[in-house]
């Protein structure tokens, strides 16, 4: 019909209405505007096609933007949310100069890109509620919507991207050796791997920094050495003259534990010896949980003893009841620490409980090594059995895969983006996933390699594809791409940072200290309301006033128009709503008599009426 | 029985009544004695009256004074069926004037009431109160949405600022502002030469005054007349409605045909007084039959038109009617001559002379800028255009595709699609038929209906086309059907075994578990998988219902045993570890056989034992309130009887189900973290009914570490900002709009309260009549 109206019409031979106001309305032509605007703006190129067909290939790209933003590009469809103040309409405005904005609007954002960041589980159905609350619910939301629309946005400044390497046509990865990988790639990055030949003071153990700049590392003999890895500059190197069990970085570069013969030993970066723990004493294993500023340390005598390095109080010592303990593992999710012992069992422990959270069976031999991957998602252990399985942790702990090894692993280890290493013997093996967030495949190994000396110590460098193994014939650094995290938080661990900043930094960390006790299995829990006391306010409430105020109240009809309100008509409503909330309750007392018989059912054969006679 | 005594005494009564009246009536005057011997009968009357009545049988003898008599010592109106008025006391057989003044004293003082008492001061006080506090809230109400809007504002800043006055142009702000550098002064001397705007450049007169505010007399003008036309279009559409709902058919009947009438008259009026405007009309009835054309009424498709079609085999009417009907829609369908279609298309040119340009311009625009999100939105926009133009020219096909696309989007609506082709077909076949019954059968028609026929028959063809598609689907479903046995093979073996797992109090001794726990193993490990898959879909290769059941029972009962005694593949390393010595293979086997044999069992056994330990403790305890001894003999080794027990016994409530239910390799504390507890929230905030709801509100972290910096800021803005240095004042009626400010209202109220509405006076006034 509009279509009909607005068509001219053919009798009049007036000028159409719509053209005159145009004419009207045209707006009078200035100075400062010429023929045509030309665009400005520069559009980028797209991004160069990837070539991968080289034999090997090895680089951390820096493809600055392109890759994201032709993703943005791509996505079919630009969900902008509507609500947010800051946006600009769309409409090309008319600014001062003159000049107009060739790409109005906000720049769309892909939506998985932004679901990444939600929180709020919407799959989870609320019941009614009242409009002052719906309209605290919607602002939680869209609130929501908009953090994660900027995060997702603010993604395109991650601007690295991890490498790889990738064999050609039915070429296994694992045969290429370091030596290839070393030639292959650029020389800062050839440079990263190294040998250090210390046959001297025994197999060594390890540690590197949250930055991933300094590693530290201990001979059994009582070698301990600090340095910056990266320009090989010693901090420090001393003989502890006692035999050294672990070591292990402090929440900074200028702290180290020391777990020697009988004590536990805290030195500074120049190597002066700062604190002696006697009471944490015959310690085998360090973790270091760094929101906590916790040190936990795993003893011979059967102890799990967390310290917290901030105050320099021990916190809580839990007796694990299982004997020696020499298999120790945090969970960086969530700060849990999962101990194994003899019996095959992983158990997980938080300073807040005196037992263990959890137990877990994993092997029938005793549990040799034990590693959880940065999301917390999975768990890695070796047992005596000489199989290899990966556990999920959410919730289940069941195994996702298994696999037998030769000579099962002595030593595991996870890197940032999921990669598995075990250390068995002399051979370190390097497993990886299909993508991002997905277990490790056990089929084929990713890398592998042999070393002068048995594994004694395992750990993945942060933000360097570098994987540290400590040996009997010293300290070997692999390269192994794809391994790190490309894109570090310059806020938190800076492999960069002055010394100022490194100590702006220790306060803002030592500000934000989690308690210890909020360690559990799941740290969102302090998200959560205590239903349990919540539920135990309301019952003392009701006891405490005779009656329950927040009851709902008999119902009462509403008042309507038109003689629908006659008494009569209020009593049939009234007596409805009865008699629905009456067949309510006798049908979940049903349900429930139901249910009750489902569960008091002998599940044997059925009892004979000639039982009676059995004697 | 006695009602009929007391009848027949009444009875007799009336009849000695009647004899006596004419003796009582002479004599009533004069005779003292006849009258008390009436008064006695009439006593006797009202007794035996009032015995008829069963309850108050006796009453009291009443003494009365005689009636009908006049006496000088009392004052009875008796028979005279007045009433007896004070004034009649003074009425003197003549009038005298010195009475009248007593008389009107009299009335006087008849008609002053007394005079209430006032009201107590508390009273007055306190509906004084009532009337000034029901002012006063209603003068504070139109503060209300201020309040609330302040309430629900993100942020408030203190001091208040006041709404922006107006928008100045930075010309105005400029205006003191001169050229000085020899540059600005040349540019100056360029505009000047060329008399461009100086000062005033950016804003015509028609922005000038849109941002000036409406005036107030303007603004009311424009709300009455809308209001007025609001309710105009109410009443109208009240009428129409009302008039819609008479059933009448004879009425609407007659209503049409006075309306068809009616247009007719108008138009040849119009013809002869202007002849331009009937053109015009007739435009609209040429609109009006493009109209039907293009939706296709006057088909075989409504209601009416079903129903006598049902009819029309047995109805020779409804024959009549549906000819007609389908008469009309060919009338009404036919193309016109070739005149009006070179003027639509004429009108299509103008049309597309004002649409097109701009869209054609916008895409130019971006063919030059490459912006994807213009791009894309203004091809959109370029297609709907062509699809709001195409209707006229091909509304057909595009029904069409519409309709085939629909049928590619689910098989639901496949099917409706279809039933309706069906429908189409049997109806076009009816309508030849018809046609050959009634005679007038055209050419035209037949063509038309063979055509639709066409493309019926291609609907049904791509439908077809689509089912294979859908089959073939299916098939796909049905091989992954068959796929899926592979993983439903075991829980028909598992059923039996994993029974220790579930209700481990059954099993008593550990050895017995053990040997349940092998048994189960060696079944599991003796049956080959393949053989066992081909078994299991030769058994139930559609038995996909009992499935999901069986599935899910597995995902309940996982094997312990087998969750470590699975053989898991060997890794066969390409650098094996050197240091691992050449031993005798078979020696190794053996080794590692006699390993697992031997230190399998004991970890599992144990576990098991630790984690039966953890339910048990785990569980609530009942409590056993049983005294042996009372109620019957006590002693060593005598237990109380088993009634009694039980009747003594609390059991404690069932609690939730553990975690590890299900999960047999796996121990979960149920234990609450209290320390953890003291920090989550345990009081649910004002609006929130249930936590679940405040949850929601909660999840989003707020810190830095997890937000950006912009969202970071957003999300901790402080509810309220005062500006140092400022003078906070209170709020006034001017800073929010209103015209007076409400203190002056109020005190107004309290001064004098003359101001008092209407109703609050008679408030106050009716307690002190």
């Amino acid at each position: 019909v509009g279509l009909m109206e607005t068509a001219p019409k053919p009798g009049g031979d007036v000028p159409p209405k719509k053209n005159r106001v145009q004419s009207k309305r045209k707006k009078p032509r200035r100075y400062w505007e010429e023929e045509e605007t030309s665009p400005t703006a520069a559009r980028a190129s797209p991004g160069p096609s990837r070539s991968k067909k080289r034999k090997q290939e090895l680089r951390r790209r820096r493809t600055k933007n392109t890759h994201i933003q032709k993703k943005s590009r791509i996505s079919k469809k630009p969900q902008v949310p509507k609500k947010s103040r800051e946006r600009r309409n769309p409409v090309p405005q008319r600014t001062l100069s003159g000049a107009q904005d060739p790409f109005p609007g906000p720049v769309p954002v892909p939506v998985e890109a932004a679901l990444k960041f939600r929180r709020i589980d919407k799959s989870k159905k609320l019941l009614h509620s009242k409009s002052k609350t719906q309209k605290r619910l919607e602002v939680a939301e869209a609130e929501e919507e908009e953090t994660s629309v900027r995060a997702a946005r603010s993604e395109l400044v991650l601007a690295e991207e991890p490498g790889f390497l990738e064999g050609d046509d039915g070429e296994d990865t694992a045969k290429i050796c370091q030596a290839d990988i070393v030639e292959a790639v650029d020389i800062a990055s050839a440079a990263k791997h190294f040998d250090l030949n210390l046959r001297q003071f025994g197999p060594y153990r390890l540690s590197y920094s949250r930055t991933g700049r300094h590693l530290a590392f201990g001979g059994r003999r009582g070698h301990v050495a600090a340095l910056d890895w990266v320009t090989k500059k010693l901090m420090c190197e001393i003989n502890v003259m006692e035999s050294v069990r672990d070591i292990r970085f402090l929440h900074s570069e200028a702290l180290l534990a020391v777990a020697q013969n009988r004590w536990l030993h805290i030195y500074d970066n120049q190597g002066i010896e700062l604190h002696c723990i006697r009471r944490c004493d015959r310690i085998t294993r360090l973790e270091f949980l760094p929101f906590h500023f916790l040190l936990a340390t795993a003893s011979e005598t059967g102890f799990l003893t967390y310290l917290d390095v901030s105050v320099g109080k021990i916190v809580t010592a839990l007796n694990a009841r299982a004997g020696r303990l020499d298999v120790m593992t945090q969970n960086p999710y969530n700060a849990v620490i999962h101990l194994g012992h003899s019996n095959g069992t992983v158990s997980l422990w938080s300073p807040a409980v005196k037992e263990p959270l959890a137990k877990i069976l994993c092997h029938r031999g005793g549990v040799r090594a034990v590693t959880v991957d940065s999301t917390g998602t999975y768990m890695a252990t070796s047992g005596l059995d000489h199989q290899l399985k990966i556990f999920d942790l959410r919730g289940t702990f069941q195994p996702l895969g298994a696999r037998t090894l030769p000579q099962g692993a002595g030593h595991l280890a996870f890197s940032q983006r999921g990669l598995l290493a075990a250390g068995m013997g002399d051979v370190v093996n390097i497993w990886a996933g299909q993508g991002k967030g997905s277990p490790p495949s056990l089929e084929q190994p990713y890398l592998t390699h042999r070393l002068s000396g048995h594994v004694h110590g395992l750990q993945f460098c942060p933000f360097e594809d570098v994987l540290g193994v400590g040996h009997n014939g010293g300290i070997t650094s692999m390269l192994v791409p794809g391994a790190a995290e490309p894109n570090f938080d310059g806020l938190e661990n800076n492999p960069y940072r002055s010394r100022k900043q490194r100590q702006e930094w220790e306060v803002k960390a030592l500000l934000e200290k989690v308690p210890a006790e909020l360690i559990c299995l799941d740290p969102r829990a302090l998200a959560e309301v205590d239903v349990v006391t919540l539920e135990q306010a309301k019952k003392e409430r009701i006891e405490r006033l005779g009656y329950d105020p927040e009851a709902k109240g008999p119902f009462q009809p509403k008042p309507k128009q038109k003689g629908r309100s006659s008494t009569a008509s209020l009593v049939k409503r009234k007596k409805k709503v009865m008699d629905k909330e009456h067949r309510d309750k006798v049908r979940q007392s049903l349900e429930q008599q139901q249910h009750d018989q489902e569960k008091t059912k002998p599940t044997g054969t059925r009892p004979s009426a000639l039982d009676r006679f059995v004697r | 029985y006695f009602s009929v005594a007391s009848f027949n005494s009444l009875l007799a009564l009336r009849q000695q009544e009647l004899v006596d009246l004419p003796k009582d009536y002479l004599l009533s005057t004069s005779d003292d004695e006849g009258d008390s011997d009436g008064e006695r009968k009439h006593q006797k009357l009202l007794e035996a009256i009032s015995s008829l009545d069963g309850k108050n049988r006796r009453k009291l003898a009443e003494r009365s004074e005689p009636s009908l008599k006049v006496s000088e010592f009392n004052i009875s109106s008796e028979g005279t069926r007045e009433k007896l008025v004070l004034s009649d006391l003074l009425q003197p057989t003549k009038t005298s004037s010195s009475l009248a003044t007593v008389k009107k004293q009299l009335s006087r003082v008849k008609s002053k009431k007394t005079v209430e008492l006032p009201l107590n001061k508390e009273e007055v006080a306190r509906i004084h109160r009532e009337v000034a506090f029901s002012k006063t809230s209603q003068v504070l109400s139109k503060w209300d949405p201020i309040v609330l809007k302040n309430r629900k504002a993100e942020q408030l800043v203190f001091p208040l600022e006041k709404e922006q006055a107006a928008f100045a142009p930075i010309e105005h702000v400029l205006s003191g502002w001169k050229a000085r550098t020899p540059l600005e002064q040349e540019i100056f001397d360029v505009l000047h030469k060329n008399k461009q705007p100086v000062t005033d450049p950016l804003l015509t007169p028609v922005e000038k005054a849109s941002l000036k505010a409406m005036s107030l007399e303007e603004a009311k003008m424009r709300r009455a007349e809308l209001q007025r036309a609001r309710a105009l279009q109410s009443y109208y559409e009240a009428k129409a409605r009302r008039e819609k709902k008479i059933k009448s058919k004879k009425y609407h009947k007659v209503v049409k045909k006075g309306k068809a009438k009616k247009a007719v008259k108008d138009f040849e009026t119009l013809q002869k007084v202007d002849p331009s405007a009937a053109l015009e009309e007739l435009e609209k009835i040429e609109k009006a039959r493009m109209m039907e054309r293009m939706s296709l009424k006057h088909q075989n498709s409504g209601k009416w038109a079903k129903s006598k079609a049902i009819m029309a085999k047995y109805d020779l009417e409804a024959r009549q009617a549906i000819q007609e009907q389908l008469a009309k829609n060919k009338e009404l369908t036919q193309k016109l001559q070739a005149a009006s279609e070179s003027e639509e298309e004429e009108g299509d040119v103008e049309e597309n002379g004002l649409l097109v340009p701009d869209v054609v311009h916008k895409v130019h625009m971006n063919a030059n800028e490459l912006n994807p999100w213009m791009q894309r939105s203004c091809t959109s926009d370029a297609k709907e255009a062509e699809i709001q133009k195409d209707p006229e020219q091909l509304p057909e096909p595009v029904a069409h595709q519409d309709s085939e696309s629909e049928g590619e989007e689910s098989p639901v609506e496949e099917e409706e699609t279809l039933l309706k082709e069906f429908e189409e077909r049997r109806s076009l076949r009816k309508r030849p038929e018809l046609n050959q019954d009634a005679e007038p059968a055209g050419h035209q028609e037949a063509q038309d209906a063979s055509s639709q026929e066409v493309l019926s028959e291609l609907r049904a063809l791509s439908w077809k086309l689509n089912q294979e598609n859908h089959q073939s689907r299916k098939q796909k479903g049905n091989s992954t059907r068959a796929v899926l046995p592979v993983q439903r093979e075991e829980p028909a073996q598992e059923e039996e075994e994993p029974l220790l797992l579930q209700r481990p109090e059954r099993v008593q001794t550990l050895e017995e578990l053990e040997e349940l726990g092998k048994e189960g193993c060696l079944q599991n490990t003796e049956l080959p998988r393949p053989v066992l898959q081909g078994q299991e879909t030769e058994r139930n290769p559609d038995d996909q219902p009992g499935a999901p059941k069986k599935r899910k029972r597995k995902e309940q009962m996982i094997d312990l045993q087998k969750l470590l005694t699975t053989k898991s593949p060997s890794v066969k390393s390409l650098a094996a570890p050197t240091t691992m010595e050449m031993e005798d293979e078979e020696e190794r086997d053996q080794k590692q056989m006699i390993k697992e044999a031997f230190a399998g069992d004991d970890v599992i056994r144990d576990f098991l034992k630790e984690k039966r330990e953890a339910v048990e403790a785990s569980k609530p305890k009942d409590v056993d309130l049983t005294l042996p001894g009372w109620g019957e003999w006590g002693g060593v080794g005598l237990q109380p009887s088993a009634k009694k027990r039980r009747r003594f016994l609390i059991k404690a409530p069932e609690g939730p189900p553990r975690k590890d239910k299900n999960l047999p390799n796996v121990i979960i504390n149920e234990k609450r973290n209290i320390h953890a507890a003291a920090h989550q929230v345990h009081v649910l905030p004002y609006p929130f009914t249930h936590h679940h709801q405040f949850e929601r509100t909660i999840q989003t972290p707020i810190g830095s570490t997890w937000n950006t910096q912009r969202a970071f800021q957003k999300l901790t803005t402080p509810k309220v900002v005062t500006k140092p240095g400022h003078i906070i004042k209170p709020i006034k009626a001017e800073d929010v709009g209103y015209r007076s400010s409400s203190r002056s209202d109020l005190s107004m109220v309290q001064r004098n309260p003359k101001q008092l509405s209407v109703r609050h006076r008679k408030q106050l006034k009716e307690p002190c009549r």
